[in-house]
């Protein structure tokens, strides 16, 4: 079947060609949408691989994708939870950590694939041309599927305790609409930090030892384990540049209803992840002419 | 003008690379180390940052100019063959055109599409099938989902993989993933192709229907460079060819023309003939060594089943009572071949004084290619009186009494041979 795109570029490839100039590059350039709007195929199959290769021989296949958020939400409950006694806003434990854990879980891991990639993927750099910013987005598109899955886990829970528990109800339904406010901060800044972190990576043999650190200073960063209600208001609006920040609170505010939409994180968080974003890509594409080179 | 209008697919004024090595490359290989060195030598460090994207210091050691001032044209068609050295910068001009590393200065432009086959199975991943890695080496390989739709039956037809399409690749042999990796980007469909010396791999068949494939592309009239070490399939491909040696082009022309200047200027840079630098301190110097071909004549080159021989001249400075001479021969890749020493001979060298010997090899089997020769004398079991790796090279050429032999790149031996045919007497009666 044909889709328009498809029609488009078999138009395209029958017109005689453009002249491709290959010289030195200078100063700063951003991103070539339509080099990434033409890749499209290749971001189809690179992501499909990732997801594939992930679950083909496993037993639980789509399973792992759940496993992730829900041990660490039972480690939470019971160690920050139960033990440490960390306040989760008068809702059930377990809702109050997994409903932080699903945006988290992804973020944690498209941005380790993310910043990995490039170094893993030396032979695609090396040895055939794709454009460069493919590798990274891969696993910012592909962890989306698992994200998608613990998502829907995170609504029957919601269903369950709602139906079943006394101690919780869902109200506001209203708010689910800023959800897709609060995927786009998330894939932005995981885009962003993923780009500058793999484009340092390739260079400097060290950032690979700190990405795992990076990220776990990252988690404590933002409220997924404590509560927002612990930090004093006249920190909120600048802590929320980060912007991880506002879309742990924001899913907390939208599903279990603990306080209302942090309009004010999720402004500051906008403003961070366009920043961070728009860095990264600089930098990715500045540094992209070395990578064949010192991979 | 434009290139389209001059029919040409490839322009490349003053193309040159360079890469920054030794002691000007301070640039610190840690983030810890790069910010440690902001605060300890920040003039130091801001000038280094600079003079990576700058090359004023031509000439200087700390530099190799992997590829300089390389200017070319390709017409829209013409098949061009790269030859030239390891090191000549062949691998670093196709990365430049296929845009895989950037120039460091110069200009090159391209017309029409350009497909890279510089290594085959780029992206394979194991656990997929042979199908889906079709799709998704296709794709990296630049061909979209359509493309690889249409052209799906024949890539795996050409492949010869149909039973196994479905089964993940890490169960493919060796053989069949070359095969498909292969495949996939013979298929490529674009103006201009860029191979890299894929060719030497596969068995004898695949590789037969490689340059077949390889003919084929040629003549569809897109436009070729063809890398190779290969002379005999650079001959049979290409009408043109680009010799590069250092980075600079050497020679450009017709190909049999800059065939012959290459394999004569590297046959005179061997060195088959050794003369000591100094009396070493041991009981014994080798003085001289050469490599005689058949007639006796010191050459630099061998024919196919050449008979050769070495000839060693030793001074012995002393007695050395059971002093054993010993020959080395090893191939390109370092692997010994063979080896001969005099200790079942009965040759008298325990003497002091000169010694000439001469070792005689009537059976050549050696393939085409170069060789390198190590020679030495020890006193059996373990003590050596002087070793000199590497004392002798030479080469053995595809000319086999006059005529020339092709030889399947991966056989071993050459040894001579000669066919006959038995007439039955049941044919013979007619």
């Amino acid at each position: 079947m044909w889709s328009a795109g498809d029609r488009l570029l078999s138009v395209m490839s029958r017109h005689p060609p453009t002249t491709l100039v290959i010289e030195p590059r200078r100063g700063w350039r951003f991103i070539d949408w339509r080099e990434l709007t033409e890749s499209r195929d290749l971001f189809r199959f690179l992501v499909s691989r990732d997801v594939k290769a992930q679950y083909k021989q496993s037993i639980l296949g789509f399973g792992w994708a759940i496993i992730q958020p829900v041990v660490n939400m039972v480690l939470f409950t019971v160690v920050f939870g139960r033990l440490a006694g960390v306040s989760t806003d008068d809702v059930p434990g377990p809702l109050f950590y997994f409903a932080a854990l699903v945006p988290w879980t992804y973020f944690n891991n498209a941005l380790t694939g993310a910043a990995n990639s490039l170094v893993a993927q030396s032979n695609l750099l090396s040895k055939v041309y794709v454009p460069r910013l493919v590798i990274p987005l891969t696993p910012i598109l592909a962890k989306l599927i698992d994200f998608t899955i613990a998502l829907s886990i995170l609504f029957m829970m919601i269903v369950g305790y709602h139906a079943f528990s006394p101690g919780f109800t869902f109200q506001n339904p209203s708010r689910l609409l800023v959800l897709p406010v609060l995927i786009v901060l998330m894939v932005l800044t995981a885009s962003g930090l993923g780009m500058l972190l793999s484009a340092l990576a390739v260079r400097y043999r060290d950032i690979k030892f700190a990405i795992p650190f990076l990220i776990q200073l990252l988690m404590y960063a933002a409220p997924v384990v404590w509560p927002v209600s612990l930090v004093s208001p006249q920190f909120r609006v600048w802590l929320g540049l980060y912007p991880m920040f506002g879309v742990i609170e924001g899913f907390r505010s939208a599903l279990i209803s603990t306080h209302p939409v942090p309009w004010d994180l999720i402004a500051s968080g906008t403003a961070g992840a366009l920043t961070i974003a728009i860095v990264g890509a600089l930098v990715f594409r500045r540094q992209e002419r070395w990578f064949a080179d010192v991979v | 003008m434009g290139l389209r209008k001059a029919g040409l697919a490839v322009r490349s004024r003053g193309l040159s690379k360079v890469y920054r090595i030794g002691k000007a490359n301070r640039v610190a290989e840690t983030l810890v180390g790069t910010i440690a060195g902001w605060f300890r030598y920040p003039l130091e460090n801001f000038r280094a940052i600079r003079r990576l994207s700058q090359f004023d210091d031509e000439d200087g050691s700390d530099v190799i100019w992997a590829v300089r001032d390389l200017d070319f044209d390709v017409h829209v068609g013409e098949v061009v063959g790269v030859i030239g050295r390891n090191g000549a910068g062949k691998s670093t001009l196709l990365k430049i055109l296929s845009r895989i590393t950037e120039p460091s200065d110069g200009r090159v432009e391209i017309s029409g599409r350009v497909a890279s086959l510089l290594e085959v199975g780029t992206g394979f991943h194991q656990e997929l099938t042979g199908r889906e890695n079709v799709y998704l080496n296709g794709a990296i390989l630049g061909m979209t989902h359509r493309e690889i739709d249409e052209k799906f039956d024949q890539i795996v037809r050409f492949s010869g993989v149909e039973r196994f399409l479905d089964t993940p690749i890490k169960r493919y042999s060796s053989g069949m993933k070359v095969r498909l990796a292969f495949s996939v980007a013979a298929h490529l469909e674009a103006e201009i192709l860029l191979i890299d010396e894929v060719l030497a791999v596969g068995d004898q068949a695949f590789q037969r229907r490689c340059l077949g494939k390889m003919d084929e592309v040629a003549k569809s009239g897109r436009t070729v460079l063809f890398v190779s070490h290969s002379m005999e399939a650079v001959q049979r491909l290409c009408n043109r060819t680009l010799w590069l040696d250092q980075g600079r082009v050497v020679a450009d022309g017709d190909t049999s023309a800059v065939v012959q200047e290459y394999l004569q200027q590297w046959r005179e840079s061997l060195d088959s003939t050794y003369r000591a630098e100094d009396m070493e301190s041991g009981a014994a110097t080798l003085t001289s060594a050469r490599l005689l071909d058949a007639a006796g004549t010191p050459t630099e080159h061998l024919s196919l089943g050449e008979p050769f021989s070495i000839e060693m001249r030793w001074q012995h400075h002393e007695a050395i009572p059971g002093a054993v001479y010993y020959i080395r021969v090893f191939d390109n890749r370092e692997r010994l071949l063979f080896a001969a020493n005099t200790s079942d001979t009965r040759l008298e060298l325990d003497t002091p004084g000169e010694h000439r010997v001469n070792c005689k090899i009537e059976s050549n089997v050696l393939t085409p290619g170069d060789y390198s020769v190590t020679l030495g004398c020890i006193i059996p079991p373990r003590t050596t009186i002087q070793h000199v790796d590497r004392a002798l090279g030479f080469s053995v050429i595809h000319h086999f009494l006059g005529d020339v032999r092709h030889i399947p790149g991966n056989v071993i031996f050459a040894p001579p041979f000669s066919w006959s045919s038995n007439v039955g007497p049941s044919k013979a009666a007619t």
